[in-house]
């Protein structure tokens, strides 16, 4: 890969010292292209959101090193924006001032020029109309539903033209219906803006439909355990889900997590407990 | 035998989509338990028992006073209470008392507020500040006010300055740990969202920690003002010749039982007014917390 936006270089991370030291990230290596959409997608417990928190800067990795734009990363900064999955709106101000507020930070107002205050205010009022929000602009987030305050949360880090954006599973609290509007929306701020977009989910049809690549990770220790193209067309539509080849990917990515989880169904225990007439699970005699 | 395929009823439901909507229906009445587990209640009967909860109490007292079971030196009734405050106002001392001890529990509340203020900021924002300031507040908190009085007397005097110091030490730790509890409970995403947009940590603080906390800040500070009160008759026992605290001092010399009432009584109304008005300003100040669409 030439000029990789982000490079991961056999990054470590442990949590914990002595003897309950857990490794949460072991020997991570990764390029990121410039543009890419590359999702994360594991069992609980595998280091997705711990390798997004130190992309971010948010966590200090233990070894290895981490590149943006090939120097390294230090702590959080504005080129890397990130959305949680939720309480990370400010409830004490608007949806329009939620959006603006990184205007407000000296990164944003160091050096500004009239005609940046004047730019800005129409990336605001057109990052509303992208996201549907412009009849609550002046709404505070408690009054809106969820998948509109996550709509809110990608604007407010969209504001600042950030190069990278980092999504801690953004959707995970959202119904279905409203996820899938989300998924086509955050694929057309991906063309729009041409950012880089990491996203971590444990959904493995979000991670299939949304990402270019698809990083499967392994927990316990937590690491990278097989990366996936998804070989479908850059322009995705929601009936591509139910074609052959998404389908098939979507076989291989599941059993690989099962297999990689350490938990599975044991179908058979289950049929023993339930018909044993010694348990408590047993029909009774009326029954 | 048709050569027409018959409607079955499955191809002919979507048809009833157009259909007139249903004539209304018949309604049940709403079922109103009393002993449904968190189950509302409408509204007349809330305004009913509130002023049950309210009157009853009273209505009690009225007829214990009345019946002449109980000796009025151990229980005025409230008609001899209302007189008692009465006399109190018309001596043109009743204004006076309360001005005073308002001025004192207000003044020792604000001084606490405006101490632990940036102190439970920083306890609450550093994990160093933390470290080296909380075990020390932990442990000054359980020493009782009451007993630091002898040593407020001898570095303070006994001027206004001491009562104001009692009810200082009575408030200031409590509220030190209070707001630090406040600043910690910021959700770490509303902080890490803010540094990921490029936020310095003086923003961190200005921008996000403190609007945040705010309106945690200001519930702690009312309380605070409920735990100010308590101590007002504590502090009032210093060398005090006025205030309500020391009119109830007072009134126990004399057994003016029913003087001792009207000052409880009134503290309590003063304490409830104060609060109101803190909630008050809490919904002014902070209109998003207090929307419902």
């Amino acid at each position: 890969m030439v000029n990789p936006k982000l490079q991961i270089q056999g990054v470590w991370k442990f949590f914990g010292r002595g003897a309950k030291r857990i490794t949460a990230l072991q020997d991570v290596h990764l390029d990121i292209a410039d543009n890419e959409f590359v999702t994360l997608v594991g069992a609980s417990g595998c280091g997705k959101s711990t390798l997004l928190r130190t992309l971010a800067g948010l966590e200090p990795h233990s070894a290895g090193g981490l590149l943006c734009d090939g120097l390294p990363i230090t702590g959080p900064g504005p080129q890397r924006a990130m959305v949680f999955q939720h309480y990370s709106l400010y409830p004490w101000l608007t949806v329009m001032q939620n959006i603006r507020f990184c205007r407000q930070l000296q990164v944003h107002t160091r050096g500004r020029t009239s005609a940046d205050v004047e730019a800005a205010s129409g990336r605001a009022d057109a990052l509303l109309r992208l996201m549907g929000l412009t009849h609550v602009a002046a709404a505070y987030p408690s009054q809106l539903s969820g998948g509109m305050q996550q709509r809110v949360a990608i604007a407010r880090a969209l504001m600042g033209r950030p190069p990278v954006l980092l999504m801690d599973e953004p959707f995970g609290a959202l119904d279905a219906q409203t996820r899938e509007v989300m998924h086509d929306l955050i694929l057309h701020v991906h063309r729009l803006e041409r950012s880089t977009i990491v996203f971590v989910t444990h959904d493995v049809d979000e991670a299939l439909y949304l990402g270019q690549r698809v990083v499967l990770m392994a927990p316990r220790p937590g690491r990278i355990d097989t990366v996936y193209t998804v070989p479908l067309p850059t322009q995705r539509t929601q009936d591509m889900k139910l074609s052959l080849p998404f389908l098939a990917l979507k076989r291989q990515v599941l059993e690989r997590i099962r297999a990689t989880a350490g938990m599975q169904t044991d179908l058979e225990l289950l049929q023993q407990l339930s018909h044993a007439r010694s348990t408590d699970l047993a029909p009774g005699p009326d029954a | 035998m048709s050569a027409l395929p018959t409607l079955s009823p499955a191809t002919r439901a979507p048809a009833a989509a157009h259909a007139p909507s249903p004539a209304a229906p018949v309604e049940h009445p709403e079922p109103q338990p009393w002993w449904g587990v968190r189950t509302p209640i409408p509204p007349q009967r809330t305004l009913l028992l509130m002023g049950l909860g309210l009157l009853l109490p009273l209505l009690g007292w009225l007829a214990l006073a009345g019946s002449g079971w109980v000796e009025p030196v151990f229980m005025p009734g409230p008609l001899q209470v209302l007189e008692r405050l009465h006399g109190w106002y018309a001596d043109d001392a009743l204004l006076g008392d309360i001005g005073i001890s308002v001025l004192r529990v207000v003044a020792g509340w604000a001084l606490a507020a405006v101490i632990a203020l940036p102190l439970g900021l920083f306890i609450g924002t550093f994990r160093s500040v933390q470290a080296l300031l909380e075990p020390l507040t932990e442990f000054i908190r359980y020493m009782p006010a009451a007993a630091f009085i002898p040593l407020v007397m001898v570095w303070v005097g006994i001027d206004e300055g001491a009562k104001i110091a009692v009810i200082f030490l009575g408030t200031f730790f409590q509220m030190v740990l209070m707001m630090a509890e406040d600043v910690r409970r910021v959700p770490a995403a509303q902080i890490e969202a803010a540094q990921t947009l490029g936020a310095t940590r003086a923003e961190l603080i200005e921008r996000v920690i403190i609007p945040s906390a705010k309106p945690a800040l200001l519930d702690t500070l009312r309380v605070s003002m409920g735990c100010a009160w308590t101590f007002l008759v504590v502090a009032e026992l210093v060398a005090a010749s006025s205030g309500l605290g020391y009119a109830i001092l007072k009134a126990q010399r004399f057994l003016q039982t029913d003087k001792i009432f009207a000052g409880i009584l009134l503290i309590g109304l003063i304490g409830l007014v104060i609060d109101q008005l803190l909630r008050w300003v809490h919904r002014r100040a902070f209109p998003y917390l207090h929307t419902r669409d």
